[in-house]
C-alpha cells in the first residue's frame, strides 16, 4: 500500500511486496490481493487486503480511513444545533435516523418534551428511510452477485421516497430535517397522500422482488451457507441490526429500548436463525414489510399541534454524560455526549453500526472462497462513511 | 438486575471499585491494574453475563485520559459503564479483545486517536490514519493541525 504522497513514477522501481507485510499471512504459496479502495463491490472507498491460498481466503484485513473526516472532533466545536447536520453525512442512507439519534440525545440532556405530531412524523420518516436504504442495499447486492436488473427495480421505488423527502425536507439525501425539540418545518400538505400512494405501489412491488431474486435458485446457491456468523460471535463482535438478527440475536433497539412512538405501534422484530448470508438477506426483505406496517398504522393518525417544542435560542446541556441509541437501517447507532455545561459538546462519540459489523468480516470470510466475499460484504450492508466517520 | 442489585453484586466482586450513579446507568470506576481480571468476571459471572460491549471509547480530560466501556447483557438486559483513568503521559491499559472480540477494532481506533497503549493486544497497528503517521494523536485536545484544520 502506497501513500498518496509517494506516487511511483517508474514501475521498475516498485519494490517486491514484502512477505511479512500482512500479519498472519504471507507464507509460502500465499497470494496477497487488494480489493479496493476503488472497487465496485465495496460500494465506497474500503480497502481490503486479502491473503489467499489458492482461492481460499486465509485472512481479510480492512484498511480504513480513506474518507475519514473526523466528524467527532469537528462536533467538539459545533453547537448543539449545528452538530446534527454533520451526522447526515455519516450514514448517508439513514440520514433521518442519524439525526434522530442526535436530536434524542440533546432532548434527553435538556429534558425537552417533543410534541406528539413531531414524534409521529419522525417515525414515519425513519421508516421511509429504512425502506429506501434497504431498497438500495437490495439492488446493489443483487448487482454484486451478478443480477443487474434488480438495481433498476430498486431505484425506481426508491425514487418515489426521495420525491416525498424532497417535498417535505428540501433535500433528497442529507435531509437535516430533525432539530432538538421537533422538526425544522411542518410536513408538506401532500405528504400523507404521497406516502399512501407509495405504500400501495410498494406492497405490490415487494412481492415482485421476491419473485425476481429471493426464489432464484442461482441466488440461493450463492447465499446459503456463505459467511457463517454464529450467535455467540455476532454478540462478541458487537454486531447489530439485520447482520446480528440473521444470527438470531434479539437486538432491535426499537423493541428493546423504544423511543419516539415505537412502543405504541405494532410490528415484529424479524429474527432468522440461518446465520448465513441468506438469513441476513431475508431479515432485510421482511423488515421492509414491517416498516410498511408501521407507516400504515401512523399515516392516518398524525396528531394536530406543534411540530416543534419551544426551546431556548442557545442550547446548553448540563454537565454530565448522555447516551442514546436508535435502530438505523444498519443497526444500533449510539450517540454519547460528554458535556461540561458549555454550548458545544466536550466530547462526542458515535458508535456506528458499520464499524462493529465490519470487525466480524474477517472471521466470517476465513476458509471460504474469494468469490463469496462479495456476498458477505453485501449482506453486511457496509456504508463506508458510517465506518470511517 | 436493577442498579442497586448490580451495585451490591459488583462491590462483592471488586471491593476497590467506586461508584457514581448520577447518570442513566451505573458508572463504575476501576484502576487499570484491576481491569483485566474484573472484565473477565463481568463477562463470565453467571448473574452478570455482560457479553455485549456496545461502545468503547476514550475521553481526553486534559489532565488524564479516561477509558469508557459501555457494557450490556443480552441475557439479562442490564447495562453498566466502566471507566478507568489513565496517566496522560503514559496511558496503558490491558486489552480486552480476547473477551469481547469487537474491542480489537475499537482499541485500534483509540490507540491511534488518543495514543493509549493496549497491552497484549493481538494486532495494535494504525487502522484509520495513513501508514507512516507518527506521534500526534488527532483526537487529543491539544492536537492542532494548521494544514488540515479539523477545528472550525
Amino acid at each position: 500500500m502506497f501513500r498518496e504522497t509517494e506516487i511511483v513514477k517508474d514501475v521498475s522501481s516498485i519494490p517486491p511486496f514484502p512477505q511479512d507485510a500482512v500479519q498472519g499471512g504471507g507464507g509460502a504459496g500465499d497470494l496477497i490481493i487488494n480489493v479496493g479502495p476503488q472497487h465496485p463491490a465495496t460500494h465506497g472507498v474500503l480497502h481490503l487486503v486479502i491473503t489467499l491460498n489458492g482461492e481460499t481466503i486465509k485472512k481479510v484485513e480492512p484498511h480504513l480511513g480513506y474518507i475519514h473526516r473526523s466528524i467527532e472532533k469537528m462536533c467538539e466545536s459545533l453547537t448543539y444545533r449545528q452538530f446534527i447536520y454533520v451526522t447526515s453525512r455519516m450514514d448517508y442512507l439513514s440520514a433521518h435516523i442519524n439525526n434522530h439519534a442526535c436530536a434524542l440525545c440533546v432532548e434527553k440532556g435538556m429534558q425537552i418534551e417533543v410534541p406528539d405530531r413531531a414524534q409521529v412524523i419522525r417515525v414515519i420518516m425513519d421508516e421511509l428511510t429504512r425502506i429506501a436504504s434497504h431498497e438500495l442495499w437490495w439492488g446493489a447486492m443483487a448487482m454484486d452477485i451478478g443480477a443487474f436488473t434488480p438495481f433498476f427495480h430498486a431505484f425506481r421505488e426508491r425514487e418515489k421516497i426521495n420525491e416525498i423527502m424532497e417535498e417535505t425536507c428540501g433535500a433528497r439525501l442529507t435531509m437535516n430535517y430533525y432539530v432538538p425539540g421537533g422538526l425544522r418545518a411542518d410536513m408538506h400538505p401532500d405528504f400523507q397522500k404521497k406516502v399512501k400512494e407509495f405504500i400501495v405501489l410498494f406492497k405490490r412491488k415487494i412481492d415482485e422482488y421476491d419473485e425476481l431474486v429471493t426464489g432464484n435458485i442461482i441466488f440461493i446457491n450463492r447465499m446459503k451457507g456463505v459467511g457463517m456468523l454464529s450467535k455467540e460471535d455476532a454478540v462478541s463482535f458487537g454486531c447489530s441490526g439485520p447482520a446480528a438478527r440473521g444470527s438470531g440475536v434479539h437486538c432491535d433497539i426499537r423493541k428493546l429500548y423504544p423511543y419516539a412512538v415505537y412502543d405504541k405501534v405494532e410490528f415484529d422484530e424479524i429474527l432468522e436463525t440461518g446465520c448465513d448470508s441468506l438469513a441476513r438477506y431475508m431479515v432485510r426483505i421482511r423488515e421492509m414489510k414491517q416498516s410498511v406496517r408501521i407507516i400504515e398504522q401512523l399515516i392516518d393518525h398524525i396528531p394536530e399541534g406543534d411540530f416543534q417544542a419551544k426551546t431556548k435560542a442557545v442550547l446548553k446541556l448540563p454537565k454530565g454524560e448522555f447516551y442514546t441509541r436508535v435502530e438505523t437501517a444498519r443497526g444500533e447507532l449510539g450517540v454519547y455526549i460528554v458535556s461540561e455545561g458549555a454550548t458545544t459538546p466536550y466530547r462526542i462519540k458515535f458508535r456506528s453500526p458499520g464499524f462493529s459489523n465490519l470487525s466480524a468480516l474477517d472471521s466470517m470470510a476465513r476458509g471460504s472462497k474469494l468469490g463469496d466475499l462479495v456476498a458477505m460484504m453485501g449482506t453486511l450492508d457496509l456504508v463506508i462513511p458510517d465506518i470511517d466517520r | 438486575m436493577e442498579k442497586e442489585e448490580l451495585k451490591t453484586k459488583i462491590a462483592e466482586l471488586l471491593p476497590a471499585a467506586t461508584f457514581e450513579e448520577s447518570g442513566e446507568w451505573l458508572n463504575i470506576l476501576v484502576t487499570p491494574a484491576d481491569w483485566l481480571s474484573f472484565a473477565g468476571q463481568l463477562r463470565h459471572d453467571e448473574r452478570l453475563l455482560f457479553d455485549y460491549l456496545f461502545c468503547l471509547t476514550c475521553i481526553d480530560f486534559k489532565t488524564n485520559l479516561t477509558m469508557v466501556y459501555h457494557l450490556s447483557s443480552t441475557t439479562f438486559r442490564h447495562n453498566i459503564v466502566i471507566k478507568s483513568v489513565l496517566d496522560r503521559a503514559r496511558p496503558e491499559i490491558e486489552s480486552v479483545s480476547h473477551i469481547w472480540k469487537t474491542a480489537e477494532f475499537h482499541e485500534r481506533e483509540v490507540y491511534e486517536m488518543f495514543g493509549v497503549d493496549f497491552l497484549n493486544h493481538p494486532d495494535l497497528r494504525l487502522l484509520i490514519l495513513p501508514d507512516g503517521w507518527e506521534g500526534k494523536n488527532p483526537m487529543r485536545k491539544d492536537f492542532e493541525d494548521p494544514v488540515n484544520m479539523i477545528k472550525l
